[in-house]
Formats: C-alpha cells, sequence, structure tokens
C-alpha cells in the first residue's frame, strides 16, 4: 500500500468530514478523563462499581428525555441528578452503617433503575432509549464537545488536586481516617468524578459504552505500567487509541457498524493483546519460565 | 508533648451495646510506655480504637490535649491494600500528611523519609513496592511511618505479632527512644517477658479493669488468674448496665482495681462472674 493510500485510510476521513472530526475530538477528551478513574476504580476493586453507576445513571437521563425530548442539558441534569444521589446515598449508608460499600450501592442503584423503569411507564410513552443506550458519537454537536470537553478539564483538575488523598484512601483509609477528616469528603469527590464522567460519556457513547473507556483502558494499562506514574498514561493512550481505532472501522467498513460499540471493541482488543503479551503479568510471560537471579 | 496526658472518665467501649471495655477509669500520664495486657477478646484493641477515635464510646469519656490527628496508630491487621502499586518511600510519606496535608511538595523531604528508612533498617529499600516486602519487613516500614508522623502519643496494636526476635529487638529500641524523647507509647501485647523487661507501667485488661499501675506491682499470678477467668461469650440477654445510677468512687490515678471491685459487689450484669446473678 502507498503511502498516499494509507493517509487516506487514516487521515482521510478526519479530513473529509466534520462530524468524524467532531467525534474524535469527543472521544479524545473522554479519553484524557475517564481512563484515569479507572484506573484508581480498578485499583480499589470497584471496577463493576462503575457498571451499577451507568445503570444509576440512565433513569435519570430517561426522565430528562421524557420531560424535555432529546435536549442535552435535561438528560445531563436527569443523570447527574440520579447518579449524584445514588453515590452520595450509598456513600453515607457505607460510612454510617453496618453495610459495605458494593452492597449499599447495589440496593441503591437498583432502587433507581426501577424507579426509571416506573417513571417511564408512569407517562405511558414508547421513549426511543437507543441512542441513550448507545450514544451518538457521529452526531455531537457544539453544546455536547463543550461538555466533554468541560468535563475532561474538571476531571484531571479535580484528580490533581484530590491525588494525594486518594492515594492515601486507597491504600490505607484507616491511616488517613487517624490523620484528617478528609476520606469522606474525597471518596464522594471520587465517586462524583465518574458519575460526571459517565453523564457526559454517554453523549459520545452511551450509557452502557460510557463505562467501557473508562474501564478497559486502564485494566488494559495493568500489563504494561507497574506503578500509577505508568498507569494512567497508558490507560490515557490506550483508550486514544481505541478511539481512533473505533472510529476508523465504523467508518471504513461495509455494513452499518455503530460507532460506539466498535470504540468499545477496539478497547476490547487492545486488553485481549495485552493480557496475552504484556509485560506485567501477561500470559506468555507467566507461562514462559525466566531464569532467576542470584539475589 | 508535657500537655498529652489521656484521661479515661468511667470509659465503657463495645460494639452492638456489649461492651468490650467496661468502665475504665485512669490516666495515662505524658511521656508514660504503657503496656496492656490480657487475654484475647479482653478489648485491648478496642481501647486503642477508643483513644484513636476508630469508634465512638458507649459510655464515659476520653479526655485528651492532643490535637485529631497528633495520635499516631498502628492498627493490629493493618488494612492496608499491599497489591497497591506504591514504592516503600510513598508509604513512609504518608507520614507527612499533618506538616503537608493534601498538596505540599514532598521532594525537600526525601532525606527525612530515606533516615526513617536507615533507623528501622530498609536502607536501599526506598524504590521497593509495598507488596514485595515480607510481614516483618512490612511492619519496619510502618514504624518508619510512626517516625515520620512524629506524634507526642503512638498506639500500638500488638505491634511485634508474626515478627521475628531480632526485628522485635530493633522496634523495642525505636520504642525506648520515643519515650526518651517524651512520646506516649501505649502498647497492646501478650509476651509478659517482653513487658516485664521494656514497659514500666501495665493496664491488666479482661473487659473490665484489672489492675493498673507499675510492671512489677500488676503483673502478679493473682492478677493474671483473675484476667484470665475472663468469659469470651456475650450474654445476649445482659441486663442494661445501670452503673451511672449509683454514686460511683472518684476515679483513682492507677487503682480502677478497687473500682472494679465495687462494680461487682453492686450490679448483677458482670458477664464473668455468673454467680451474679446473671438472668441467663
Amino acid at each position: 500500500m502507498t503511502l498516499a493510500g494509507l493517509s487516506d485510510l487514516l487521515i482521510g476521513p478526519f479530513v473529509e468530514f466534520g462530524f468524524m472530526r467532531r467525534a474524535l475530538a469527543g472521544c479524545l477528551a473522554l479519553s484524557l478523563s475517564a481512563p484515569p478513574l479507572g484506573v484508581f476504580l480498578m485499583l480499589r476493586r470497584m471496577s463493576l462499581m462503575s457498571e451499577a453507576m451507568s445503570h444509576a445513571i440512565l433513569p435519570g437521563a430517561a426522565a430528562g428525555f421524557l420531560v424535555a425530548g432529546l435536549s442535552l442539558p435535561a438528560m445531563t441534569l436527569g443523570g447527574l441528578v440520579a447518579g449524584l444521589a445514588v453515590a452520595l446515598a450509598a456513600g453515607l449508608v457505607t460510612r454510617s452503617t453496618v453495610l459495605k460499600e458494593d452492597a449499599s450501592l447495589a440496593a441503591f442503584y437498583l432502587i433507581s433503575l426501577a424507579g426509571g423503569v416506573f417513571l417511564v411507564s408512569l407517562r405511558g410513552s414508547q421513549v426511543d432509549l437507543l441512542h441513550i443506550l448507545f450514544g451518538t458519537v457521529l452526531a455531537l454537536d457544539d453544546d455536547a464537545l463543550t461538555l466533554l470537553g468541560g468535563i475532561a478539564s474538571l476531571t484531571l483538575v479535580a484528580l490533581a488536586l484530590l491525588y494525594r488523598p486518594l492515594v492515601i484512601e486507597c491504600v490505607d483509609p484507616l491511616f488517613l481516617r487517624t490523620v484528617s477528616r478528609a476520606g469522606g469528603p474525597v471518596h464522594s469527590a471520587f465517586l462524583a468524578l465518574v458519575v460526571v464522567n459517565l453523564v457526559g460519556g454517554f453523549q459520545a457513547l452511551g450509557t452502557l459504552l460510557a463505562v467501557g473507556l473508562m474501564l478497559l483502558p486502564a485494566i488494559t494499562a495493568r500489563f504494561w505500567a507497574a506503578d500509577l506514574s505508568g498507569l494512567i498514561p497508558v490507560a490515557m493512550l490506550v483508550s486514544m487509541l481505541s478511539s481512533i481505532a473505533g472510529l476508523l472501522v465504523s467508518y471504513h467498513a461495509g455494513i452499518r457498524l455503530p460507532t460506539g460499540p466498535a470504540i468499545v471493541l477496539a478497547a476490547g482488543a487492545l486488553y485481549l493483546v495485552s493480557m496475552l503479551v504484556g509485560p506485567r503479568g501477561g500470559l506468555i510471560h507467566r507461562l514462559v519460565r525466566r531464569r532467576h537471579l542470584e539475589a | 508533648m508535657r500537655a498529652d496526658a489521656i484521661r479515661l472518665r468511667g470509659l465503657t467501649l463495645g460494639y452492638d451495646r456489649h461492651p468490650a471495655v467496661h468502665h475504665l477509669d485512669g490516666t495515662i500520664a505524658p511521656g508514660d510506655l504503657l503496656a496492656v495486657v490480657g487475654p484475647n477478646g479482653a478489648g485491648k484493641s478496642t481501647l486503642l480504637k477508643g483513644i484513636v477515635g476508630e469508634i465512638r464510646a458507649l459510655d464515659g469519656t476520653i479526655e485528651t490535649q492532643a490535637r485529631p490527628g497528633a495520635i499516631a496508630y498502628l492498627p493490629q491487621a493493618a488494612e492496608i491494600d499491599r497489591s497497591f502499586p506504591l514504592s516503600v518511600l510513598d508509604l513512609v510519606a504518608m507520614g507527612l500528611w499533618r506538616p503537608l496535608g493534601p498538596w505540599r511538595s514532598l521532594s525537600r523531604r526525601r532525606g527525612r523519609l530515606l533516615e526513617a528508612l536507615s533507623a528501622v533498617g530498609l536502607d536501599g529499600f526506598e524504590d521497593r513496592p509495598i507488596g514485595t516486602l515480607s510481614g516483618g519487613q512490612f511492619q519496619r516500614a510502618l514504624f518508619a511511618r510512626l517516625i515520620v508522623q512524629d506524634a507526642g502519643i503512638i498506639l500500638l496494636d500488638e505491634p511485634f505479632t508474626g515478627i521475628d526476635e531480632r526485628t522485635t529487638a530493633d522496634l523495642l529500641a525505636l520504642i525506648r527512644g520515643w519515650r526518651a524523647e517524651g512520646r506516649t507509647v501505649v502498647a497492646a501485647l501478650h509476651d509478659l517477658a517482653q513487658v516485664r523487661a521494656h514497659f514500666p507501667t501495665t493496664l491488666v485488661l479482661a473487659r473490665r479493669p484489672i489492675a493498673w499501675g507499675p510492671t512489677a506491682e500488676v503483673l502478679t499470678p493473682a492478677v493474671l488468674a483473675r484476667a484470665l477467668r475472663l468469659s469470651e461469650a456475650w450474654d445476649e440477654a445482659a441486663a442494661i448496665c445501670r452503673h451511672d445510677e449509683h454514686p460511683a468512687r472518684p476515679p483513682t490515678e492507677d487503682g480502677p482495681a478497687p473500682h472494679a471491685h465495687d462494680h461487682l459487689d453492686h450490679h448483677g450484669h458482670d458477664h464473668a462472674h455468673p454467680h451474679h446473678g446473671a438472668v441467663s
């Protein structure tokens, strides 16, 4: 293949079409903010918690859709309210009762999900939730791009401010409690960032797949990097590569391939490859027994 | 550091309304090196958790001049996630939270952290991930964090369980150094020989205080036998404790024993002594 052919294949779609450039910008913004959160979720063994949160957001977004139609502010607000309410209530119950975080979160997200379905049926309308579920990455307007950019900026600044207490809270929560009262607020702020990113992500990928760009790159990074200073950049890079690959595949595919799933499938492919060949505990490196050292 | 006395008044700590530490009165003097001994389930860990504020008192008060966060606490089984990708240096650096908070730079304190690691015999371990340390090495690292915390009051919950003799000796030397610097150290311990050799004062706890005073006077066969009679089971049908409604003797500095005696004579809810007419 010639160089020109390659550039047509890889760069052409973005040069030619505004909607592809917008999709790329949106996904890259999301790739800067969601994966670092995924790294912390993974290290705290809370990976599945983001999946639960995405369910908690769905009814809020649906309610916004019911009230105001396909309106970005209404759906974003609904998702934020539902997600933050669930996160805060779960955090409160975890800290003040005997329940562990997973149990209290499960209780509240189920209530939220059921409440959302109830709300929809109460209105008696057949709502087309498909674009909430699967996103509209190829139709990101200025408002949606501003939202994604704003969320990415907010997340990166907030993570920088929370970084130290967040790490201590992950490693030794009891120690943090003995030296400071920051543990509770830091944890709540972290959960709020997760909610905000999932709400932002559903513009591009849909509520169900927004979790994909948060977790898959983070989990993939575990096979390449040993500590946080490596995990976070690698996760961002994996997320960006997945976004670009997913957009290009869905553009070039002969059949109509939905873009959101294509991006998450690309991230999934990178995960599978990393799991096999990753130098940090990947399958192949585990199977090959290397000569041990002298000391 | 002089003001860091801890005064316990009628302190009752426990779980689900069942006391694990029952009506404890006394004062931990500033600069004291106090061992808390007693059988399993005696409330040693509960007492330390109560002092550091991990659990709320069911009754009574803990009075201390120490600011919150000025008490360093080494829990029994630290709930530390050792699979977290963190270096030993970063673990020790957590001890600097009080002066540095969430944002101030660590880089100028690196020398101090390396000094603390060196003091616990972990030279050259600073870049190792915490997951690669052995149990004893990890305990040394936690002691390095205690050094860096520079707290006036240090609480240690069975710090030498599963630790070899050499490490124990090194860490005991550190503790003696802390005492020489005027810090107050309270340690829950099991090894009575160790207590006799290194700890000038001892509290024998068996849910209720059995004896509290100079180690040589407190660790007698009679006192230890009384402590051992503790029943570990909760009495589910235990009556509500009415201790407060009786005129109590003023708390004494080093003698909760007479208080406990008084307590026994007047109330029928003591779990260790069924002949006192507990409902079950």
